[in-house]
């Protein structure tokens, strides 16, 4: 242990500890704009760039960066000193000097950590004035990327990079001209770029931000025409308070009904009734592979991938395309929702699919490209019309003068809004295997199971493998979030090491609770851990738990499907995966 | 920046899967990997890096940003006699920046490019260590000190009747 002192406080920590750690102990918070650690989840950034966290060391000649800087016995640091307030101002002025002062129409202002920290610095003038960095907006269907906000922190090429391994983004050209980049400065649409979307969530200004759908939403709203069907993801419920000022992990499932019933959606339902129905068909698609595999069929395809997730699922279709036979075919619930809601619901209200509107609510970027895809278009017309953000769902509530925190709880509407325990857990990593595991354990051993809680899938552990006990066969269960564990486990399987029967993967830490839609955690995973709680607590106020007890489920089955894995539930609610590796990687 | 498009022949392929296994296609040795390719093609273009990326197991993305932020590296062919103007501040002070001037106003190229012949390329660098001699200029290996506006045609003149 050294011991140090930090504005004159005595501070003891272990060796190899940051100046910045340091301080933190003592709730001294170092300002910063580059550095990030995500703690369980195992993601630290740290590259000593930004140097708005300069501090003086008693004997140093120069300001020392304090993320960047370990701490010795002894040491004497003082982190608001004069010397250290100009020169933290002198780097904010000039990171400002090349940065657009359009703050008032800005996608982050409110919300930014550079506005931040030049309200915190009193920043008041630009002493420096000069030429500015000046880059062509590239627009992706899910995220849009302003270079000219880029301040270099670097942080989005650490999660593109190292948590994703997606390798999209790095850092090109150098002095005045270096920015963030995909390779040969091609437009992200033209990349291998998945819209997992974590480079827009720890994006500290609008460098990087989601499409913005909430215009067109607005005028589907107002026409009496159009039937507006709104879907929300499990994850949503668990944050959108956050935005409202409510604690992390506070449930505001009832309130974000009632607030989107005031914004007039004709029908308020919920995309948990598509996570139950999601369970069905892979579930059985799971139970189906077993049991050929055990009987001793040699072709079946195992273990089994979940795809619920619209990252992933773009990930392998880019780095693994020779190993897409393996993911379940089944849909994810957005598009699964879609699907049945332009057909089945549809039907029953007596509507055209082409004077409804079906749109999400999702804690995910990558939705939005999603639902772009053409495979879950009819006739030119998507099954989901498209998707908006948790963080867009609050900016609309705002934007409608509706008091969040003092709106009633209300109910989803009937049919698609009735849902299981089973399907809300789909919002957390490892909730979509337990949610199947539930519903596969009863179906195929005829048992009813005694514990509904699997504790041993559940965790925030990158990489996690559990088994359960089938009645005397042994499922072996691997779970990964994060775009890079779900690499390990593909390489294992390539390698023919895996022994898993099923493996689920989701893209964000944290799984969808972490999603790059989500209200910005600003560096604190503390805030995805509850919200992953809150999933979890949700589940258990729930009076149904197993997604085949799903009365709904069961209707929809009784009058339209037929069975899980029905010729028609086929053509609705499976799809197929493309080989992306070659479509446009090699030259323009 | 912008690149050349070509589209490379399996031997190409086969001669770069070479460089990258006699570097044991340790990520680590990108750089030097990129040298000998530079060496071999005289350029990286796009494929080049592609295929870079792809046996030394990094990301394409991170090979471009390599070579966008070493002046050494090139995206653009050179031409058979690359120029270079040292631009280092002692042959700055005695004038360099005219002298590339001149060799922009006579070869009608800007710096970074090459002449629609593939003869000649100019480009700028900082310092080569012969400052007793400034301003300097180098054609290929060939060294020129205390070159004038007035010398960049003689310079030309000896690459004229080379071929």
């Amino acid at each position: 242990m050294i011991k140090l002192t930090i504005d004159n406080r005595t501070v003891e920590v272990e060796k190899g500890t940051s100046i910045y750690h340091a301080a933190r102990k003592l709730d001294i918070e170092i300002p910063t704009l580059c550095y990030m650690n995500l703690g369980d989840l195992k993601i630290e950034h740290k590259p000593g760039g930004c140097r708005v966290c300069v501090v003086e060391v008693e004997g140093r000649r120069n300001l020392a960066p304090a993320c960047a800087t370990e701490c010795f016995g002894g040491m004497e640091v003082k982190t608001h000193s004069i010397r250290v307030l100009n020169a933290r101002k002198t780097v904010l002025e000039l990171i400002l000097s090349d940065h657009p002062f359009d703050c008032l129409i800005c996608a982050k202002s409110g919300n930014c950590d550079l506005q931040d920290m030049a309200i915190k610095m009193g920043v008041r003038s630009i002493p420096y004035q000069g030429e500015k960095s000046t880059y062509k907006p590239d627009f992706s269907p899910a995220i849009i990327r302003d270079m000219d906000k880029c301040i270099m922190c670097r942080r989005c090429e650490t999660m593109c990079n190292d948590f994703q391994t997606v390798g999209v983004l790095s850092g090109v050209n150098r002095g005045f001209e270096a920015v963030v980049a995909p390779a040969f400065e091609r437009d992200l649409d033209h990349s291998e770029c998945t819209y997992c979307g974590q480079c827009v969530a720890v994006c500290p200004t609008a460098a990087l931000t989601e499409v913005d759908h909430t215009t067109q939403l607005i005028r589907d709203l107002a026409d009496p025409a159009k039937k507006v069907v709104v879907q929300t993801a499990p994850a949503v419920r668990a944050a959108l308070g956050e935005a409202f000022g409510l604690e992390p992990g506070t449930l505001v499932t009832g309130k974000m009904v009632a607030a989107l019933r005031r914004l007039g959606f004709d029908y308020v339902f919920d995309t948990d009734f598509a996570a139950d129905l999601t369970i069905m068909e892979e579930g059985t698609e799971l139970l189906d592979r077993l049991t050929r595999f055990l009987g001793g069929d040699k072709e079946v395809k195992l273990p089994m991938l979940t795809s619920c997730c619209p990252g992933w699922v773009n990930f392998f279709e880019y780095h693994f395309p020779d190993m897409r036979d393996i993911p379940s075919t089944a849909r994810s619930p957005q598009q699964m929702f879609g699907s049945i809601a332009k057909t089945y619901f549809a039907d029953k209200i007596e509507t055209h699919r082409e004077d409804m509107i079906v749109v999400s609510v999702m804690p995910c970027v990558a939705k939005k490209y999603e639902c772009t895809r053409e495979e879950f278009k009819v006739d030119g017309n998507p099954d989901v019309d498209y998707s908006i953000s948790t963080r867009e769902l609050a900016m609309l509530i705002k934007r409608s003068n509706i008091d969040f925190n003092t709106l009633p709880e209300e109910d989803f509407d009937k049919p698609m809004g009735e849902s299981t325990g089973a399907a809300v857990i789909f919002g957390t990593t490892g909730g979509v295997i337990e949610a199947a595991v539930r519903s596969a354990y009863e179906i195929h051993t005829g048992k009813s199971l005694q514990r509904i809680d699997f504790e041993q899938l559940r965790g925030i552990e990158g990489i996690r493998s559990a088994s359960v006990d089938f009645d005397g066969v042994e499922i072996r269960i691997g779970i990964a979030h994060g775009l890079g564990h779900a690499r390990k486990l593909l390489d294992d399987i390539k390698a023919g090491k895996s022994n898993y029967h099923a493996i689920e993967i989701m893209a964000c830490p944290g799984g969808c609770v972490g999603g790059g839609g989500q209200p910005l955690h600003h560096g604190n995973p503390a805030i995805i851990k509850a919200r992953q709680k809150a999933l979890y607590q949700e589940d258990v106020n729930k009076p149904i738990r197993k997604s085949h007890e799903n009365p709904a489920i069961i209707k929809l089955y009784e009058e339209f499907l037929g069975k899980p894995m029905s010729e028609k539930a086929h053509h609705l609610l499976h799809t197929h995966y493309f080989d992306k590796k070659q479509k446009d990687v090699l030259l323009d | 920046m912008t690149s050349i498009k070509l589209k490379l022949k399996e031997s190409d392929v086969q001669q770069l899967k070479k460089v990258a296994k006699s570097f044991n296609n340790e990520p680590g040795e990108l750089i030097n990997v990129l040298h000998k390719a530079q060496e071999i093609f005289g350029y990286l273009p796009a494929e080049v890096q592609e295929v870079v990326a792809q046996e030394l197991n990094v990301s394409v993305a991170k090979v471009y940003g390599v070579v966008t932020f070493y002046s050494f590296f090139t995206m653009l062919p050179r031409g058979r006699y690359p120029i270079s103007i040292c631009t280092g501040t002692a042959c700055y002070v005695r004038g360099a920046e005219k002298v590339l001037d001149e060799f922009k106003r006579l070869l009608k190229v800007p710096v970074g490019e090459t002449t629609p012949d593939g003869k000649f390329s100019i480009t700028c660098l900082r310092c080569v260590g012969a400052c007793g001699l400034a301003p300097v200029v180098m054609v290929g290996d060939k060294t020129y000190g205390r070159v004038t506006t007035d010398g960049v045609k003689d310079i030309l003149k000896e690459y004229e009747d080379v071929e």
